[in-house]
């Protein structure tokens, strides 16, 4: 029996082993917390063996251990990436008044209001109070999310620049997930990622139209958007919004194609109906200044050229609480605290929420999120 | 009604009249887009499959499926018939359900008997069922090359091929799903 001693009274030793506990005839000198290989007393197991057992966590399986070090050791790079570029780390509350208005996420309920969704109503007042380069690692909570690349509390790193654009953030995004994957990206099954900056780019408009078939202006009716993407031969019903005809399309030919690229990929300038809290292009108000990375199938992070006129924002989450409404989705109150600090005067700025999760994944080659938290939804 | 977040594997449905079960199903969720859960069905009655998106929100109509536990009694004329233990209700199924696996099937053998709509449509026998030798010639010995095997008659009936050193009044472990032998037991 191999394991660390938990308790010995008299002559009745119990050994916690990496399986089950046991008792056994105790040796002397035994003492709790110790260390035994059979009758011996040892000081360290082997690196095999690496952590030594004695605790709940040791009957984890091996390549969950393995991750969740791994997890501690991108936690530790993620700081140290911020710090050298010269972040400030925030932390703003989880729990809100009013929540993200995003139309297809649930926000939780607790105690006088919800959970966050995401960080950057919170976030972005403390950019308009005078902050420029602020970075938070924080659990957000989405509610119906579950599945190997969803959880309903997963970790989030969202960071802001002020006075800057897309191109900054998309460099530190490089920056950060080669250093946490040293280079080269782990998907599972053996199969790796060059991650090395910098990544190749492509418009949403272009991706599209190579991997769909589909023609995407941004201004265009739905019903021309149905059409277009069932004459691209992808099944959708009559009368779907425009947001759905997109992702038919997107997740039918476009998902799959990025998934099997051999490099990270950075999908910019999506359509005006998708900008969320993106700014409209100058040059181009059809399309936003947003992109979201991918590596290998599996979406890393989103990102805004940050909306900053107040009045076009209160237009949007007017828009939002109706299509929620419209929907039959639960609305929710419009952040007016973030309105007032637009009002006050936002910076230029950009930012971006990474899911943590999500790149430790990728790290370690795990393919499921579960396998990356100490403990699953399921197993709290 | 369940909805998207009920889904999971073995999950009962009623689809254009016909039982279907969930057998694997993933969460989708594109950045801003809304959710779906891509699920493979197989229908019960028949074993065919297909793959369906059910968006968040969208319902599934529960199926009236009931798995019960039987045991197996005799069988009759093309029939078999099994006894639910707990209310002692007997139900008679086409042996066709079980394919070859009906001569390995001796009274008293667990069952799983899938109900639709208070009729059983399928039965389900343990992967592995322990049968005793009643008649093997002795095998022949000098041929030891390969994988050599002799006919064998179990106390059902039913022939499998055995290895040589296989006797009468040995107790084996045999595979339901293929009609194979798996090894001897001790009986």
């Amino acid at each position: 029996m191999k394991g660390r001693v938990l308790a010995v009274d008299g002559d009745v030793a119990v050994i916690r082993g990496e399986r089950v506990d046991a008792r056994v005839p105790a040796e002397a000198g035994w003492r709790p917390g110790d260390l035994v290989d059979g009758r011996a007393r040892v000081r360290a197991f082997g690196a095999a063996d690496y952590p030594a057992p004695g605790s709940e966590v040791m009957r984890l399986p091996r390549a969950r251990l393995d991750a969740l070090h791994a997890r501690a050791r991108a936690l530790a790079q993620v700081r140290a990436l911020f710090g050298e570029r010269g972040f400030v780390e925030v932390e703003t509350p989880l729990l809100v008044r009013a929540p993200g208005l995003e139309i297809h996420l649930d926000a939780v309920p607790a105690g006088d209001g919800w959970l966050i969704t995401s960080p950057e109503y919170q976030m972005k007042r403390l950019l308009a109070g005078g902050f420029e380069r602020i970075y938070q690692v924080c659990k957000c909570f989405r509610g119906n999310e579950r599945g190997a690349h969803h959880a309903s509390e997963f970790t989030m790193i969202e960071w802001y620049r002020a006075y800057a654009d897309l191109d900054a953030i998309i460099d530190d995004t490089e920056a950060l997930v080669a250093r946490v994957c040293t280079g080269v990206a782990r998907l599972g099954g053996g199969r790796t990622i060059d991650v090395t900056p910098p990544w190749p780019r492509i418009t949403v408009r272009d991706a599209m139209a190579r991997w769909a078939g589909v023609a995407v202006a941004g201004d265009e009716p739905a019903a021309a958007l149905v059409a277009a993407v069932r004459a691209a031969g992808i099944q959708i019903e009559d009368g779907a919004a425009w947001d759905d005809a997109f992702f038919a399309a997107f997740v039918a030919r476009v998902e799959p194609a990025v998934a099997a690229l051999a490099r990270p990929l950075i999908l910019e300038d999506w359509p005006a109906p998708l900008a969320a809290l993106a700014r409209r292009r100058d040059d181009d108000p059809r399309v936003a200044l947003r992109f979201e990375a991918y590596i290998g199938g599996l979406e890393l992070a989103n990102a805004f050229g940050e909306l900053t006129d107040p009045v076009e924002q209160r237009a949007r989450f007017g828009d939002d609480v109706r299509i929620r409404g419209a929907r039959g989705r639960e609305q929710y109150p419009i952040d007016e605290k973030l309105l007032a600090a637009l009002d006050e005067g936002l910076p230029p700025s950009a930012g971006i929420a990474l899911g943590f999760d999500r790149l430790v994944m990728l790290a370690t080659g795990m393919t499921d999120i579960r396998d990356v938290l100490s403990f699953a939804a399921d197993e709290r | 009604m369940y909805d998207t977040s009920d889904i999971r594997k073995g999950l009962k449905v009623l689809m254009d009249g016909n039982p279907w079960t969930v057998i694997e199903f993933q969460f989708v969720k594109p950045g801003k887009g809304a959710a779906f859960t891509r699920t493979r069905f197989k229908n019960l009655l028949n074993g065919n499959t297909k793959e369906m998106n059910i968006r968040s929100g969208e319902k599934l109509e529960p199926a009236n499926v009931d798995q019960r536990e039987m045991t197996f009694l005799y069988k009759e004329a093309g029939d078999l018939v099994l006894m639910d233990q707990t209310n002692y209700e007997q139900v008679s199924v086409s042996a066709e359900m079980v394919g070859q696996a009906a001569d390995l099937m001796k009274d008293n053998l667990p069952c799983t008997v899938l109900f639709f709509n208070e009729r059983a449509v399928d039965i389900q026998l343990p992967t592995f069922v322990q049968l005793e030798v009643t008649a093997s010639e002795p095998g022949v010995r000098g041929d030891t090359s390969g994988n050599v095997q002799k006919p064998a008659t179990v106390e059902t009936g039913a022939m499998i091929m055995v290895p040589l050193f296989i006797r009468v009044g040995d107790m084996l472990k045999i595979d339901t799903r293929s009609h194979e032998y798996v090894e001897r037991v001790a009986k």
